[in-house]
């Protein structure tokens, strides 16, 4: 039995991946804002097979309340194997370019909350000496593109500070994933025209699971993402501002 | 946006609520709109301008191992019911032939299975439900409490309000294996006699070849099963694999379908055997193959489904499939099954009789045959299955179920008027 930390855990992918500790018999502490949501997904988890399954409703950009949180969450379980942040928003691009104070709130939510929970959950974890956290950034951090370079930003920056908090944690035995799904059919991306590249939170969820399991550090979710972000990466920046993406 | 038949087709807005709130929000806030699960249906009973899909309402809320009852929300598949609970020894009590349908649709067609001799439909088994009523109110319909709201929710078609939640009685079982007896009945009344021989069966269904003619004019394979007493609490956990394929047609037509139906009929040798398989084979075979619509072509297939009392059986299933058999048109799967008594609800499809299902590409000269057909099964007293349906008459609708009044009378009580309906409902006259 795992003792398990979800942080955004209405979110689909969220949903998905906890579906699969709890048939496990796994313990969960679910946090999220959305309360009758919440208290679905956690009934729902219990039924699946969960040995425990905790509720925190809580706004997660709220960073005064992050410390006690994770120090609740440790005590509750006691003590955790593994913490998962998947909350996030994907803001309108258009929107915050014309106001700035809607890409502030979505380079909160995305980057500076996350890194707030990342700091306490790093300090938690090593101190206990192992454990593994895990996170969902996004192929959109890989490189900036006109249609979601905010999205994109804070995606990047939370990609770049698991790889130092990666290298900091290692000698405490603490795994830090960072998780890069392509497009997944979830309600954050409902008005979205789905295509062949599209994936369900099931599969990314599946595949997030398999990268902790194995020690991952940087996975793409599904793995043919690697290619297409190492062509994406390779384009020159005077050509690549030509581009329409 | 289409049904399981991929005809007809209609543009569809579709919301995809996550929470009861945001589905009153969503009846709020449209003019009228309709509820669609996994879209299986074949027709247009999920179709309208305003679709709500349950997708996101996928929990369970509570399981009493006690009584095996599993309270859950409407979106929740027979498949994941299948997957959280086939290991620990319980099974569906009644199941339609795939597990890709939602609770809340299973109860809005009052689906049927393989034992519904013995077992009734699938909302025999439903002990209370949530209902979200075009005022914006979220009450419980039980068998007891609000009965006539219950039951025309059941077999309702989602015409009544939306199903949030429902509890429905599990049955134990010790194995996921099942004991299948194949019997081989060379014409028609071979095969109607093997089905009361067998009366005793737990679940019992036959494939009958529509296009043989003459002496073996329906000939059929009788399937019958038994829960194994003792094996495995297994069920596939994969998805069967989409194949993104979208054939012309031309693997379906008058010669495919008759090589496909001899090979099948004469690849079983022996009159009758007995052998022991997994739960899936048995009850979805069709599931193994995802996408078989496509199979139809672009244009899509009709699937007809009737039933006619158990009197007329013989003749009358003797003119039906005569007309079947010289129009040369049919499908690969035709299904023949003897109903047990049905439940008397408003828009319940089974009764005791004799139901037959089989598909037709979606032609021209087809809707023709079908019209035929459609006044030859109403002579007979029978009726269509809507969840079937994307083409019957106003006037076929209200001769087949004569208790449509009721139906609209509960409709109108409960404040569905107006703000549930699809393009079926409004191809069949209600308001």
């Amino acid at each position: 039995m795992k003792k398990i930390l979800v942080l955004g855990a209405t979110s689909a992918i969220a949903e998905a991946a906890c579906r699969l500790w709890a048939k496990r018999g796994d313990a969960l502490f679910v946090v999220a804002r959305n309360e009758e949501r919440l208290r679905a997904i956690a009934a729902d988890l219990k039924v699946r097979g969960a040995a425990d399954v905790h509720v925190a409703v809580m706004d997660l950009d709220d960073i005064g309340l992050h410390d006690s949180a994770v120090r609740e969450a440790a005590r509750v379980l006691g003590g955790l194997d593994l913490a998962f942040i998947a909350h996030g928003t994907l803001g309108d691009q258009t929107a915050c370019t014309r106001d700035f104070s809607l890409a502030l709130r979505e380079l909160n939510t995305n980057a500076i909350g996350v890194m707030s929970w990342l700091t306490h959950l790093g300090n938690l974890f090593e101190s206990q000496g192992g454990g593994t956290i895990a996170v969902i950034s996004s192929v959109a951090g890989d490189r900036g593109r006109q249609s979601n370079y905010v999205y994109g930003a804070a995606k990047g920056a939370v990609t770049i500070f698991m790889q130092g908090m990666r290298q900091r944690l290692y000698k405490a035995g603490v795994n830090v994933v960072t998780i890069k799904p392509g497009f997944v059919d979830t309600p954050m991306t409902a008005s979205f025209k789905k295509g062949v590249l599209w994936t369900s939170p099931g599969v990314v969820a599946a595949a997030i699971d398999r990268a902790i399991s194995r020690g991952s550090c940087e996975v793409y979710v599904p793995s043919f993402w690697w290619l297409i972000m190492t062509v994406i990466k390779a384009i020159p920046e005077r050509l690549f501002r030509r581009a329409s993406l | 946006m289409h049904g399981w038949g991929r005809y007809p087709r209609l543009d569809c807005h579709a919301t995809q609520p996550k929470t009861a709130a945001e589905c009153a929000h969503t009846v709020a806030s449209v003019g009228s709109l309709i509820a669609r699960g996994l879209g299986r249906s074949y027709g247009d009973s999920s179709l309208a301008e305003e679709v709500l899909q349950t997708r996101y309402l996928d929990q369970m809320l509570e399981f009493d191992a006690g009584q095996g009852l599993l309270t859950c929300a409407a979106g929740v598949s027979l498949q994941e019911i299948l997957q959280t609970f086939v290991p620990r020894g319980w099974f569906l009590p009644v199941t339609p032939g795939t597990r890709f349908v939602t609770v809340g649709g299973a109860i809005a067609s009052d689906v049927h299975g393989k034992n519904h001799h013995a077992a009734g439909s699938f909302s025999r088994h439903v002990s209370a439900m949530e209902i979200l009523l075009g005022n914006g109110e979220c009450v419980i319909a039980t068998p007891t409490q609000r009965r006539d709201l219950f039951e025309s929710t059941c077999g309702g078609m989602g015409l009544t309000g939306v199903i949030l939640k429902a509890s429905l009685r599990l049955q134990r079982v010790r194995s996921s294996l099942i004991r299948v007896t194949t019997v081989k009945a060379p014409d028609l009344q071979t095969a109607l006699y093997e089905f009361e021989r067998n009366e005793s069966a737990t679940y019992s269904v036959a494939w009958i070849d529509c296009l043989a003619r003459g002496r073996s004019l329906g000939r059929s394979i009788l399937m019958l099963g038994e829960h194994a007493n003792e094996g495995p609490l297994v069920v596939s956990a994969a998805q069967p694999r989409s194949v993104h394929l979208e054939f012309t047609g031309a693997l379906v037509n008058a010669f495919t379908v008759r090589m496909f139906n001899a090979l099948y009929f004469h690849k079983n040798f022996r009159a009758t055997r007995s052998r022991m398989v997994p739960l899936e084979p048995y009850f979805y075979p069709l599931d193994a193959l995802a996408d078989w619509n496509r199979l139809y072509g672009r244009r899509g297939f009709l699937q007809y489904q009737f039933v006619i009392p158990k009197e007329a059986g013989p003749a009358g299933l003797r003119g039906l499939i005569e007309r079947i058999a010289a129009s040369g048109q049919g499908s690969f799967l035709a299904v023949l099954k003897l109903l047990g008594r049905g439940n008397g609800y408003p828009l319940s499809f089974p009764f005791e009789g004799y139901t037959l299902a089989l598909d037709f590409k979606a032609e021209p000269a087809v809707f023709d045959l079908l019209r035929e057909l459609d006044s030859q099964v109403l002579d007979l007293g029978g009726r269509l299955y809507l969840a079937k349906d994307g083409r019957m008459s106003q006037a076929t609708f209200q001769a087949g179920y004569p208790k449509w009044m009721e139906f609209e009378a509960v409709r109108a009580k409960y404040h569905a008027h107006g703000k549930f309906s699809s393009a079926q409902s409004r191809r069949l006259g209600l308001q």
